[in-house]
């Protein structure tokens, strides 16, 4: 089996926006739960021999950490490439200078919306909108490059052409236009988050448009909800093929959404290396290669392009993870997809919180 | 014009699958032989031409020949925000 190059590190769930589509499972871990600076540190040294290349220290809300500055030198320390993913509200000059000197590598600051007063409703936090600005201001002074990340969905969609803007603005090199994949939060979201056919069309559009135009300023990266596809996305480029993530408590997942298939159980960084979880676990080679898949998966022409699609977003929708992804047009479940998005409305979502 | 790498962006070795990857914000990518040719020489003082020489000096070819293909492959580098021009 090839090695991993990506960790996602999950430093903490703490976070003080709300975002109804939070990728974080919906049983958060508590701050006393956290993996320490010693352990990350460690985390990072073993990703690094295990042939990682790059690191995304993300949450939650990662600067809430406050040994973030500490960490971020571990990583560094250990040759990784790293990638701060921010909502940004807890940054200040200070902090970023002492980020940059530990070794970081870039800035990736999220934004809810093109504009305050939506941004803050959706990500439910007051006055969050002027201080990511300022995020962005400050890491582009610290000489860091920025990307700009735009979650996307039913209620900001059109404002795409402002978040193009903003991104131009603030000075991003890169601009992540993603829309919401339904798990934990967003799922439990739908019914507000989920786009019709043609706000996602008239996404698109923009998106191919602003490319052309801004080529060679601006880098747009385009991810998009298969709830109107007919092939299923590659998650993760294959369970356990190339990435690995780290819960705030230590658990090592082949994604971070992995923890939301009931029955699975996940080495922990506390128990075992790093290399012997990706090797050896149970929960790494439940998924991993072609022979655990049933029919129609099975034999399937795209079985080794899609990987079967996402195990998460099988078990939520069919309640089997090993299930053909009901985005799949060969799933005997694809039409849940176009139930969902004939039932979709704006309804009020709810906010992300601890349980 | 004298190309340089974009802020984040950097050549790096990766020792695990004994090959260089070009390391950007959270993009990888493993440039072809060629391409890494060009981006060893990218050091932020060396101009287009100074690359185009030197890379025809090392590999003896005529300086017409490699200059098309430089220019198109630098083009193609600060497109996918790489370098910066």
């Amino acid at each position: 089996m090839s090695a991993p190059l990506g960790l996602l590190a999950e430093l903490t769930h703490r976070c003080p926006l709300r975002c109804p589509y939070c990728s974080n499972p919906v049983e958060l871990t508590r701050s006393s739960a956290e993996l320490t600076t010693a352990e990350w540190a460690r985390v990072f040294e073993e990703a690094a021999a295990l042939g990682c290349l790059q690191v995304h220290l993300s949450g939650g809300e990662p600067t809430a950490r406050r040994d973030i500055v500490e960490i971020t030198a571990a990583a560094h320390g250990a040759g990784l490439y790293t990638n701060l993913i921010t909502a940004g509200v807890l940054l200040d000059a200070g902090l970023m200078e002492r980020l940059k000197v530990a070794g970081l590598d870039h800035v990736q600051l999220s934004v809810q919306d093109a504009q305050a007063e939506g941004a803050e409703r959706i990500g439910g936090m007051k006055g969050a909108h002027g201080r990511k600005e300022v995020a962005a201001r400050i890491t582009r002074e610290a000489g860091l490059p920025l990307t700009l990340n735009a979650v996307v969905h039913r209620q900001n969609l059109h404002n795409l052409p402002l978040l193009v803007e903003l991104a131009l603005e603030w000075d991003a090199a890169r601009l992540e236009v993603a829309h919401v994949q339904y798990y934990g939060w967003a799922l439990a979201n739908r019914d507000a988050l989920l786009p019709t056919r043609d706000q996602l069309d008239e996404a698109t559009r923009v998106v191919d448009a602003a490319r052309a135009a801004h080529r060679g300023r601006l880098v747009i990266d385009y991810v998009v909800p298969d709830y109107h596809a007919a092939r299923p996305k590659a998650c993760m480029g294959g369970w356990g093929a190339r990435f690995l993530a780290v819960s705030p408590a230590g658990r090592i997942l082949p994604c971070h959404a992995a923890e939301s298939i009931a029955g699975m159980t996940f080495p922990n960084v506390r128990e075992t290396s790093l290399g012997d979880a990706w090797d050896n676990s149970k929960a790494f080679n439940r998924f991993r290669g072609t022979a655990w898949m049933p029919a129609p998966c099975r034999g399937c022409e795209h079985a080794e392009r899609d990987w079967g699609g996402c195990r998460c977003q099988a078990f939520a929708l069919t309640g089997d993870a090993a299930a053909t992804d009901p985005a799949c047009s060969l799933s005997p479940h694809h039409g849940l997809l176009a139930a969902a998005i004939s039932q979709a409305g704006g309804l009020p979502f709810r906010y992300r919180e601890f349980g | 014009m004298t190309p340089r790498f974009a802020p984040g962006v950097r050549l790096h070795q990766d020792k695990a699958r004994e090959r260089w990857v070009v390391m950007a914000p959270e993009r990888m990518f493993v440039p072809d032989e060629t391409a890494l040719e060009v981006l060893h020489l990218v050091d932020g003082a060396r101009d287009l031409d100074g690359i185009i020489d030197a890379l025809a000096e090392k590999f003896a070819a005529p300086r017409h020949v490699i200059d098309t293909d430089v220019r198109t492959m630098i083009d193609d580098l600060v497109a996918r925000g790489a370098l910066q021009a």
